[in-house]
């Protein structure tokens, strides 16, 4: 191949999915010039599976980029066709906000936000090989064009090696018929990257005329809506949007059954590891067979589309098996597929090969980012683009990393798992996987991250001080709300016994009163006259923090006694293999992920605490020792 | 980190059919090699690990006694080191030697638990098993071999994994309804929930209700014998210590200090102090000692109010009986031997035995009481026992979550808080059980375990 010498940028970032998009924004937002590779310039930011953002603890990735300074949740905003609010009654800690987005108007959006983010160019090329070249990287398209630059972004999502399945059919591609990424594999193989095959899989889009929805229980946006975006106005978002809810039935089981061995899955075709909480529908029905029916949601792909998405109905059978089982749907008894559900399978990393800052070990100023690094869903991919184009920009800078604890952020605790635990499966956040969910709340994302976005510069003065104002705001009515006491009234007694809570006999502070289960702040309003008008966020956080204010203070505790543990440092140089009695497993697991302290280290899967003993006696015997030198 | 080879006799002295000597560490072999001469020539060092060799062991002056020796290889022995045992003949004389010889080969003296310390840290033991261990060497009675057997089997893991499964369950429950709201799964089962957490706070209850049992068993229970001057304290002390302590006259007054003993009644071990007589005195020194039998009667655990049931009791007796009313307390009718007339005389909530300390009549039925009011009698040999004051204290963190979890349930607390209950219970189970590590356990294996000093 004939090369040219084409520019150099600081920032190389390839691919321009939803980790691409926030890496290259976040690199020239942080001053750093940028360029983003994509295969296909036409579908920046698209969304191969499902037309929606958020979802449980999703929807908490996306309020923090938001607060950060990423573009996801504006964006996501701009475009919501339907808003809901998941989990309502289960707690504030599990509130999760999620938006059916219309597809193709989101990526115009974001397609355009990058084109007129200063400091970075949009180039349309298959990049196929990147290699380092003193203190550069070189990155080399199909072209022949040759980039030289300081750091290096792989987002490469489902395009790397990509191949698609669709019962005994396979081929070469990316998803949505996009062309596939075939080269740059073995450019990475050379680099020695530990490479594996993932899979993932998405259901058929079928024809809204072919359903009869009559037969469906319709699901309507939330009444009063909360945006993902700190800086979105909830009136400006559209709300419009309707899904339908449908069962499968034993006729869809037994369509599935027969023809599993048709299943690329279960004949042996695919090698890569599918995600275990995002199955198909032939998963499903092997793996909890006693299970009568699965719900699935027929959720719209934009406004001005037929093409509905089949939520929760991923396969890889072969089309007419397809066609079949989609038709024992109640509903769906003529429904036409206009394109078929299909798997993929993909070329990702090991993610313990990865640093706290996704820079890839051993390969200085390489980062990655999304489904590269073993994740699955645009969230993830999201925020993971956004802390490597932050950390790429800062180490460029010759800057501290940004890097975000478990304790403080669901991005932190994503990155913690990826580089500390790894992953035998695309990893998908679960508010489950935080140990401090009344802390990471949605509501407080702002709190949480805002001033760290500020920090870098990614916050304007605009946002901020709004930030500020709803911060005083909150204290200041939580503060008063501790001080005002309420005398008991005929009214007041008459609505706690019709809220099924005591009546009063003595006058009570207004803050007990919220503390009750069966009240509300809201609720409380006549009886409270000297109450300040407050935004729905506000009032929201207010109640939360007054109501479970024992349960913060007592996760409040334990992140201090986590954050001690991080605080034992493990020296770089560290051998493990010279630590005497470590099980063989945990030397080359600690040997892999080398972590920087003991509570990362006890964190590592195949790391017993007995392991850990071990070494933090290996570690004070060196302490006393060195002392003695 | 090389550590010095250790050596100890690792069987009970005394007559027995054999005695093991275990050395353990780097140069094990070496130094077994050293002492040991194989019959077949074959050396310790060369032969495979986990198997023996017949020769004999001898020290400078020729021949000790035969032997047989049996090798480990680290890190599959019990240290993780490597590991011989030398099995000589019974009898303090023959192990006694082989030891001496073994540490002049270059072998030092194991402290006590050392090659339990070696395996804890040695990843070989987890830190409940580990605690067990150190309970059983520090054993002072069967009783307590049986505890930590108990806990070392696995009574106590097996419970406390029993508990962990439940409250895995209850925490998983939750997980998924919140993190699955588009699965259909349905609404928590409140009922099943509260049930399920019930059981696990029932069991926690109970584990912490015989911890006091157990440490009772382990440590012994502070007990003052006390009463009027000259109702058979002393003689009571005697036969309960099996030797004259206490000085046994017929004057009234006679004990005037404290005079301490531990001894076993039946599976209890009493750590007794006989006091003084309880009464005003114009002695100066008879008064100090009554006044350290108060001080000694403010701290007891155990309170063995003996009275002379051949006499009426006094109002005296009755004051006595009034200032231990908040203590565990047996009331001991003495002299029943001699004329035993008012054994109606006190209520008959308090526990009382009719005995003679002079004859050693009524001592099992002394002991059986003794069992009842120290609860010592439900435990059995495979109840799940908290060894140490840091299990005890984390099975209570873990109940008191547990509760909230239920209260919070009952009373309308959402799911999130909920499990963040649910969760910190789980935690401190983990803890308690080593299965995670906090600051917390980190300092409890330095304190525990000396290591580094």
């Amino acid at each position: 191949m004939i090369c040219y010498n084409a520019e150099s940028y600081d920032i190389a970032v390839i691919g321009g999915g939803h980790a691409g998009i926030e890496a290259a924004l976040a690199g020239a937002r942080m001053g750093c010039s940028t360029v983003m590779f994509t295969v296909t310039a036409d579908w920046i930011g698209n969304m191969p599976c499902n037309p929606s953002i958020g979802g449980t603890a999703k929807g908490h990735l996306v309020r923090e980029l938001d607060a950060l300074g990423g573009e996801m949740g504006k964006a996501a905003d701009k475009n919501t066709i339907q808003s809901r609010m998941l989990n309502r009654g289960k707690g504030p800690a599990v509130h999760s906000l999620r938006a059916q987005i219309d597809r193709r108007n989101y990526s115009s959006y974001m397609k355009h936000a990058v084109e007129l983010q200063e400091g970075l160019d949009v180039k349309q090329a298959e990049v196929v090989s990147i290699e380092k070249e003193n203190d550069f990287w070189i990155v080399t398209t199909k072209l022949g064009a040759r980039y030289s630059v300081k750091a290096a972004i792989l987002a490469t999502g489902t395009f790397l090696s990509g191949k698609i399945y669709v019962g005994e059919v396979n081929y070469n591609s990316g998803p949505d018929g996009l062309a596939p990424s075939m080269d740059l594999t073995e450019s990475l193989k050379k680099l020695g990257l530990p490479l594996r095959r993932f899979k993932t899989g998405t259901p058929a889009r079928v024809d809204r005329r072919s359903i009869d929805f009559s037969m469906l229980e319709i699901q309507h946006g939330d009444e009063e809506i909360t945006p993902f975006s700190f800086s979105s106005n909830p009136e400006d978002i559209d709300n419009s949007g309707v899904c339908y809810i449908a069962y499968t039935n034993g006729y869809t089981e037994q369509v599935i059954r027969e023809n599993l061995d048709r299943s690329p899955l279960y004949s042996g075709d695919i090698e890569g590891v599918g995600p275990r909480y995002c199955p198909s529908i032939e998963d499903k029905i092997v793996r909890f067979a006693d299970k009568p029916r699965h719900l699935l949601f027929i959720e719209p792909c934009g406004k001005d589309t037929e093409e509905v998405y089949l939520q929760g109905m991923s396969s890889s059978l072969p089309e007419e098996v397809q066609i079949k089982f989609y038709r024992t749907i109640k509903g769906l008894e003529n429904v036409k597929i206009i394109r078929n559900a299909y798997a993929i399978e993909y070329d990702c990393i090991d993610p313990l090969a990865l640093t706290y800052t996704l820079e890839i070990k051993g390969h200085d100023g390489l980062y990655g980012a999304g489904q590269f690094n073993g994740s699955s869903g645009y969230e993830e991919a999201a925020v993971q683009g956004f802390a490597a184009g932050v950390n790429a920009a800062l180490k460029i800078q010759g800057k501290e990393p940004l890097v975000l604890s478990r304790t403080e952020s669901y991005i932190g605790t994503l990155i913690d798992d990826l580089v500390t635990k790894g992953c035998s499966d695309p990893y998908r956040m679960m508010t489950s996987r935080s140990e401090y969910r009344l802390l990471l709340r949605q509501d407080n994302a702002d709190e949480r991250m805002m001033p760290i976005g500020r920090r870098l510069g990614l916050i304007d003065d605009k946002k901020w001080k709004a930030f500020l104002k709803r911060k005083e705001q909150k204290e200041l009515e939580i503060a008063r709300l501790k001080e005002t006491t309420i005398a008991p009234s005929d009214s007041l007694n008459e609505y706690l016994i019709s809220k099924e809570t005591a009546p009063m006999t003595t006058g009570m502070r207004l803050a007990d009163l919220i503390k009750r289960p069966q009240l509300t702040y809201d609720g409380l309003a006549p009886f409270d006259k000297e109450r300040p008008e407050l935004t729905i966020d506000v009032r929201e956080k207010i109640e939360t923090e007054i109501k479970y204010e024992g349960y913060i203070s007592r996760q409040k505790s334990a992140v201090d006694e986590m954050l001690r543990l991080e605080r034992k440092r493990i020296p770089d140089n560290i051998d493990y293999n010279a630590v005497g009695s470590l099980r063989l497993e945990a030397v080359e697991k600690l040997s892999k992920v080398r972590p920087e302290n003991i509570g990362q280290a006890s964190r590592i899967s195949g790391v017993s605490p007995a392991d850990i003993s071990v070494l933090l006696i290996y570690l004070e015997k060196n302490k006393t020792e060195n002392k003695d030198d | 980190m090389s550590e010095r080879t250790i050596a100890a006799i690792a069987t009970p002295l005394g007559e027995a059919s054999i005695g093991v000597i275990r050395i353990s560490g780097e140069d094990a072999f070496i130094i077994a090699d050293k002492i040991f001469k194989g019959v077949s020539g074959k050396k310790i060092a060369e032969i495979d690990g986990y198997t023996a060799l017949f020769g004999e062991v001898q020290n400078d002056d020729g021949r000790i006694d035969e032997a047989v020796a049996l090798k480990f290889v680290s890190p599959k022995s019990y240290t993780g080191e490597n590991v011989v045992e030398i099995s000589v003949h019974g009898g303090t004389l023959m192990v006694k030697e082989t030891l001496r010889a073994v540490l002049k080969s270059g072998a030092v003296l194991a402290a006590p638990g050392e090659f339990t310390k070696r395996a804890f840290l040695n990843g070989k033991l987890d830190l409940v098993k580990a605690e067990s261990v150190m309970g059983l060497i520090k054993a002072r009675s069967l009783s307590e071999l049986k505890i930590s057997r108990s806990v070392h089997g696995g009574a106590t893991s097996k419970q406390l994994e029993a508990i962990e499964k439940n409250i895995v369950s209850a925490a998983a429950s939750i997980a998924a309804y919140c993190d699955y709201p588009e699965e259909d799964l349905g609404e928590i089962n409140e009922d099943t929930f509260i049930k399920e957490l019930t059981a696990v706070s029932n069991s926690l209850k109970k584990m912490l209700n015989e911890y006091d049992a157990g440490k009772i068993l382990r440590e012994g229970i502070e007990t003052v014998i006390i009463g009027r001057p000259n109702v058979g304290k002393s003689t009571l002390m005697n036969l309960l210590s099996g030797q004259t302590r206490s000085i046994v006259t017929d004057v009234a007054g006679t004990t005037r200090d404290i005079i301490e003993d531990t001894v076993m009644l039946g599976d209890v071990p009493l750590n007794l102090a006989d006091t003084a007589g309880i009464r005003e005195s114009a002695d100066v020194v008879e008064k100090v000692g009554v006044d350290l039998a108060r001080q000694k009667l403010s701290n007891s655990q155990l309170v063995l109010a003996v009275f002379d049931a051949s006499d009426k009791p006094s109002r005296k007796d009755i004051e006595l009986l009034e200032e231990c009313k908040d203590k565990p307390l047996i009331v001991i009718l003495n002299k029943c031997d001699k004329n035993c007339k008012y054994t109606e005389a006190f209520s008959k909530d308090i526990e009382t035995v009719k005995m003679s300390a002079k004859s050693g009549e009524g001592i099992e039925a002394l002991r059986d009481a003794v069992a009842r009011v120290t609860r010592t009698e439900q435990l059995s040999p495979d109840s799940a026992i908290l060894v140490s004051e840091r299990q005890r204290q984390l099975a209570e963190n873990a109940l008191v979550s547990i509760d909230e979890a239920i209260y919070g349930i009952k009373s309308g607390v959402t799911p999130d808080a909920v499990g963040v209950c649910v969760d910190q219970a789980l935690n401190s189970l983990y803890e308690l059980t080593g299965k995670r590590v906090t600051e917390t356990v980190t300092e409890e294996i330095f304190s525990k375990f000396c290591v580094g000093k």
